[in-house]
């Protein structure tokens, strides 16, 4: 019997490397504290009442926001140490499988579990505000997407202290990840815990779709939404179009592994390219998922930093629109070098080119909206200005990666790594960071201290290029990705060492951009500048015409639009000396609080957990349990409230009051 | 106000399609279902009929959700669904099509 048990721990935990030790101990520890704070301070019902079960979007952006970030902190500690491992020649700090988990667990986390959260929080805290909303048009699915995306992200972390990390890629090419090369749990984790989370982004596309369109104030017609929601629009619509073939593609990998098909195998009339072909036609759309509503942010910061209406309005929507829909016309330039026809590869050179041709026009807007523009230098525009010239040269490279014939020399070397890198922390990060500075006052009703910000945002920019630019070097020195190590001759003869070092020098300094940034937020919290008057930068969209933090219902009364920049408008007119209209306030309808979407998503890891072990006995009932809440919540019919006039009056005149 | 909320009455008041047309759905989609299931496991027909009748029996299928079960006909103006259906349509012969032609190079290669 305790046999028995010690042959299933040493299965089931991870064991042997003192990185793994250490970071189970940091695990309980974190566990216990969290437990205890909770129990002594006797939160467990207010995290429960307030948190838990919300359907606030605001408070779900909240929890996207704290997710992503842990997500960064983990993702970032896997770069740290793949940087560390590859700075000197022979490097014994990480063993070649280790490194094979951490690098693949690094892209998979930073796409998944820290860009795509990162941006829903974005979606969640700012869209309704921007369109006069009250919530986003299905609040309960909201919740459960939140949850479901943290299930999902929880499953794959869970990889590398049970069972083992998945080791084959951060898109999990066959015929390494199927059960032939890949017999452990690892692999399982992995579509699982994309396919949970998944389930959530889809229905998130789905929402803000539906938000955007039919959830505008009065007034507001498409082409006077802000472009923040704009971007959130065409992010939007990839996600729907693209989510179903990753689900697709990897519940049949998982049949692969699990019921013994042959889809993706060598023998047996498989075909792993197949697999290559359908995961990038979700994997390039993506990249323009995260990256569309990072453009939305920079119109924004922008336009209200300049003090100018943003340039070429019009063609800011049109080339989003088509970006949107030519992001699903690329997809084949990630595998140029797998032998189709040349015809293909002409194709997908071409429409590859095509794109940055949207991209480019959204560059010069923003340069004509800042030219002549009365321009502060606040922290949101400064990561907007480091955006520029980044994103400018990652454009290029990716010009130049997407000539076919020379791909095959920079095919899967440290100059694609370069390049991805560099527009997607030059452009992604860089975006979210600088929409997280600009939108903060408004979510929590401070401001994040400017100095430790300059710190932070020099580190990392200063950081980012250290890193990366000796790697475009090292590319065409013939360093390819995925390597582990490398030999003294190749280390000094032929330069590689060098470079190396000087990027791992870089990688750290991010990482201590990211401390700034870790302290800027403690310090701020009790220090930070108070935004008493809702609207602290300036602002031109509608959501600095309410008070910050946001009441519950947002807005008391339903704002009517009548142009662009609508708050811009109002002050405008208040400036003239136009009185607005008297208040007249009535009751308000709101969604209620629900358990159900953290039950299923419970569920749902239960489900996902028993998958990844193979064991029926756990993942039938958590299946089970998924489908007693989806009946629950079919038969429940007592889903709304009001909120009464009276209460909003007593509301109002506590921020307001404040306010004036 | 009316407007704003429509996202949360929708789901206990308006009617969307009968238990009648739900449940003739509901069979259909089965049968169309259970056709190509039994048409593999007991080898009826030869490679190429079967995957004629597999795709055939999808394309049914789709046409059978969107009618039944995703009310492609209701909707108020714009017809917001009538154009996402349009970019779904051009992306699924994107898959599709795209798909077929990068990977007909396994055919020379084989």
């Amino acid at each position: 019997m305790w046999e028995n048990i010690k042959d299933f721990a040493s299965t089931f935990f991870v064991t042997g490397d003192p990185l793994i030790y250490g970071a189970d101990v940091s695990i309980a520890l974190t566990s216990i504290a969290i437990v205890f704070v909770l129990t002594y301070f006797k939160k467990w019902t207010w995290l429960w009442r307030e948190w838990i079960t919300t359907v606030d979007h605001k408070r779900i952006g909240i929890m996207y926001l704290i997710a992503s970030l842990l997500m960064l902190f983990r993702g970032g500690v896997d770069a740290l140490l793949m940087r560390t491992q590859l700075a000197l020649p022979n490097m014994k700090f990480l063993q070649a499988d280790h490194y094979n988990a951490v690098f693949t667990t690094h892209g998979t986390i930073m796409i998944l579990f820290m860009a795509m959260p990162m941006m829903f929080a974005l979606f969640n805290l700012v869209v309704p505000l921007q369109l006069g909303a009250r919530d986003v048009a299905y609040p309960f699915l909201n919740s459960l997407s939140f949850w479901l995306f943290l299930m999902g992200a929880m499953l794959f972390n869970l990889s590398f202290v049970i069972g083992g990390s998945p080791d084959a890629g951060w898109l999990s090419y066959p015929p390494l990840s199927e059960l032939s090369h890949s017999p452990g749990v690892g692999e399982n984790f992995y579509i699982w815990g994309i396919q949970i989370s998944g389930i959530g982004s889809l229905a998130t596309g789905i929402n803000f779709l539906v938000t955007i369109l039919k959830m505008r104030a009065p007034g507001m017609k498409m082409m006077k939404m802000p472009l923040f929601s704009w971007s959130v629009l065409s992010s939007s619509i990839i996600i729907i179009f693209a989510f179903p073939i990753l689900t697709v593609t990897l519940a049949l990998l998982f049949l692969d592994r699990f019921l013994g098909a042959h889809f993706f195998t060598m023998d047996l009339g498989g075909n792993p390219m197949m697999y290559v072909n359908l995961i990038w036609m979700w994997g390039h759309p993506e990249v323009y998922i995260v990256v569309l509503p990072a453009f939305g942010i920079f119109s924004e910061v922008v336009a209200t930093f300049s003090k100018k209406k943003i340039f070429g309005y019009n063609s800011m929507v049109f080339s989003m629109m088509l970006i949107s829909i030519v992001s699903f016309f690329t997809w084949a330039h990630h595998f140029f070098t797998m032998g189709a026809s040349a015809n293909v590869n002409v194709f997908f050179a071409i429409s590859t080119m095509v794109i940055g041709i949207p991209t480019g026009v959204k560059i010069f807007n923003w340069l004509f909206t800042m030219f002549r523009g009365r321009i502060t230098i606040t922290q949101p525009m400064l990561w907007t200005l480091g955006f520029i010239p980044c994103f400018a040269v990652g454009g290029a490279t990716g010009v130049m990666l997407a000539v076919a014939p020379a791909d095959y020399q920079y095919h899967n070397s440290y100059f694609l790594i370069a390049h991805f890198h560099q527009v997607l922390i030059g452009g992604v990060v860089f975006g979210y960071l600088a929409g997280i500075y600009y939108w903060w006052p408004k979510v929590f009703g401070f401001k994040l201290n400017d100095r430790l910000g300059k710190w932070a945002f020099w580190l990392w920019n200063i950081g980012f290029y250290v890193c990366f630019m000796p790697q475009y070097a090292l590319g065409f020195m013939g360093m390819t990705r995925r390597l582990y190590t490398y030999g003294s001759d190749t280390g000094w003869d032929l330069g590689w060492a060098p470079l190396n070092l000087i990027s791992t020098v870089g990688a750290f300094l991010m990482g201590l951009g990211f401390i700034f940034q870790v302290w800027q937020i403690s310090y701020s919290i009790r220090k930070g500048e108070r935004d008493l008057t809702g609207d602290p930068w300036g602002g031109r969209t509608l959501e600095w015409s309410i008070p910050s933090p946001a009441p519950m219902y947002n807005f008391a009364v339903e704002p009517q639009v009548t142009t662009d920049d609508a708050w811009w408008k109002v002050k405008e007119d208040r400036a003239k000396g136009i009185k607005p209209a008297p208040v007249k306030y009535e009751p308000i309808h709101m969604p209620k609080n629900s358990a159900i979407p953290f039950v299923m998503s419970v569920c749902w890891f239960i489900a996902g957990f028993g998958f990844v072990f193979d064991w029926m006995w756990m993942a039938i009932p958590g299946l089970i349990g998924v489908a007693i809440c989806l009946l629950a919540r079919s038969f429940s019919y007592d889903t709304d409230y009001y909120i009464p006039v009276d209460e909003i009056e007593r509301t109002e005149a506590a921020l307001r009051g404040r306010t004036v | 106000m009316s407007q704003h909320n429509t996202g949360h009455e929708h789901a206990s008041g308006e009617s969307h399609g009968s238990l009648k047309s739900y449940v003739i759905g509901f069979i259909f989609s089965i049968v169309l279902t259970i056709i190509p299931l039994v048409i593999v496991m007991n080898g009826l027909l030869n490679k190429t009929q079967t995957v004629i009748t597999i795709m055939i029996m999808a394309v049914l299928q789709l046409i059978v959700q969107l009618f039944f079960f995703m009310h492609i006909r209701e909707g108020e103006k714009p017809r917001w669904n009538v154009m996402t259906l349009i970019v779904g349509i051009i992306i699924v012969l994107t898959i599709v099509g795209g798909s077929i032609w990068i990977m007909s190079f396994n055919s020379t290669v084989q």
